[in-house]
């Protein structure tokens, strides 16, 4: 087996796809994993319809599938890393038999564990997400190397009209570490603060 | 509320089901398998059947940003399981409602649930989830009812534990 079969198709840059998909998915509801996703999402401009997670690693897709079935005209949209959801690969066969309509799960995959030292991680080693995803019986899945293909996927993502299903997509991005962008670590504040937005009652 | 105390996991379906609750994830278990009946033959509840136990914690904590009341089912032995995902609710200091069917404590016939079911409420007291335990079938519906209003309206995290003494043994 090729152990580095991707090493020289492009990537591209994750604060410019996830600028992107923010710009064009304003409605959205947005759960971020824990590490880059977080920082990257946030570097994009804070707003109340995120929830950032700071811990509770594997389980950011897990969230977004909660939201998505208790918000099912609202486009929820989940953006984490490749560490954070090989670590819940059953998420993927949980959310396909779930089949939320709106609910997306972009994954920034930079191959790597970026957070603890840029330690390889499986999605280099022959890992596709997007194919399990496709596997597990997921509406969509795709893998992206481009910027023009991040344009096209937020306009599908924005469209009124529902998928079939959830959507998986891979965005392969440059493994490198750019320059934190904190959100509030303060979990309460931020839960309250999305609820708030929804008009549920806060505490 | 049924007037057959033998009818606990009807009863607990009500209570649950009274306290607004419409969402529901869990990995199944024998002793659970008359409540799962009832929320799956119920249409106005959603369900999740989970490949792991933290994944409906994870469930749980989306579904009440969105505005919904959830329930987890599990057995004790996937409770080990949910430990790091649970500082999420305890974190954010959103409602959590577990119920737990015991094994490895009451004539039970495999040694390996035993480990697990003895470590179940040191693990999630250790973690800050609070524990009630229930040994008859109305006390599980009293239980889970004063559970309900403590999670829901008091932002707690809390397990019932349902003994296994009550379930019995497991049948071959």
């Amino acid at each position: 087996m090729d152990k580095a079969p991707t090493m020289d198709a492009p990537t591209m840059d994750r604060r410019a796809a996830v600028a992107r998909l923010m710009e064009l998915c304003g409605e959205a509801l947005v759960v971020t994993g824990l590490g880059s996703p977080s920082y990257d999402v946030h570097a994009a401009g804070d707003r109340p319809e995120n929830y950032y997670l700071w811990g509770a690693m594997g389980g950011a897709a897990l969230v977004g599938l909660g939201l998505a079935q208790a918000q099912p005209e609202r486009r929820v949209m989940v953006i984490t890393g490749d560490g954070e959801q090989l670590m819940a690969l059953g998420a993927l066969a949980t959310i396909a038999v779930a089949r939320p309509s709106n609910l997306a799960v972009i994954v920034l995959d930079n191959e790597h564990f970026g957070e603890t030292g840029m330690q390889g991680s499986h999605t280099g080693r022959g890992i596709d997400l997007s194919a399990i995803a496709a596997a597990s019986g997921f509406a969509q899945a795709s893998q992206l190397r481009t910027l023009a293909e991040v344009d096209a996927l937020a306009a599908s993502l924005a469209a009124p009209s529902p998928s079939a299903g959830p959507r998986l997509h891979v965005l392969k991005v440059h493994a490198e570490n750019l320059p934190r962008s904190l959100p509030p670590r303060d979990a309460v504040f931020v839960k309250n603060r999305l609820r708030a937005h929804l008009g549920l009652g806060t505490s | 509320m049924t007037a057959d105390p033998a009818d606990w996991p009807r009863a607990t379906y009500d209570a649950l089901t009274a306290a607004k609750v419409r969402h529901m994830a869990y990995v199944p278990d024998a002793g659970h398998s008359a409540l799962i009946r009832l929320f799956e033959a119920d249409e106005g509840v959603v369900t999740n059947v989970l490949t792991t136990e933290e994944e409906g914690i994870a469930i749980a904590c989306g579904a009440w940003l969105g505005g919904m009341r959830s329930v987890v089912l599990m057995q004790s032995s996937g409770v080990g399981n949910c430990i790091n995902m649970l500082s999420l609710p305890v974190q954010a200091r959103m409602p959590l409602l577990m119920l737990v069917t015991m094994r490895g404590e009451w004539g039970e016939f495999n040694p390996w649930q035993v480990p697990m079911g003895r470590a179940t409420e040191a693990a999630l007291t250790a973690i800050g989830v609070t524990v009630r335990r229930a040994e008859t079938g109305a006390d599980v519906v009293a239980t889970v009812e004063q559970a309900a209003t403590m999670a829901f309206d008091g932002d707690q995290q809390i397990a019932v534990l349902i003994g296994q003494r009550l379930l019995g043994k497991k049948k071959w």
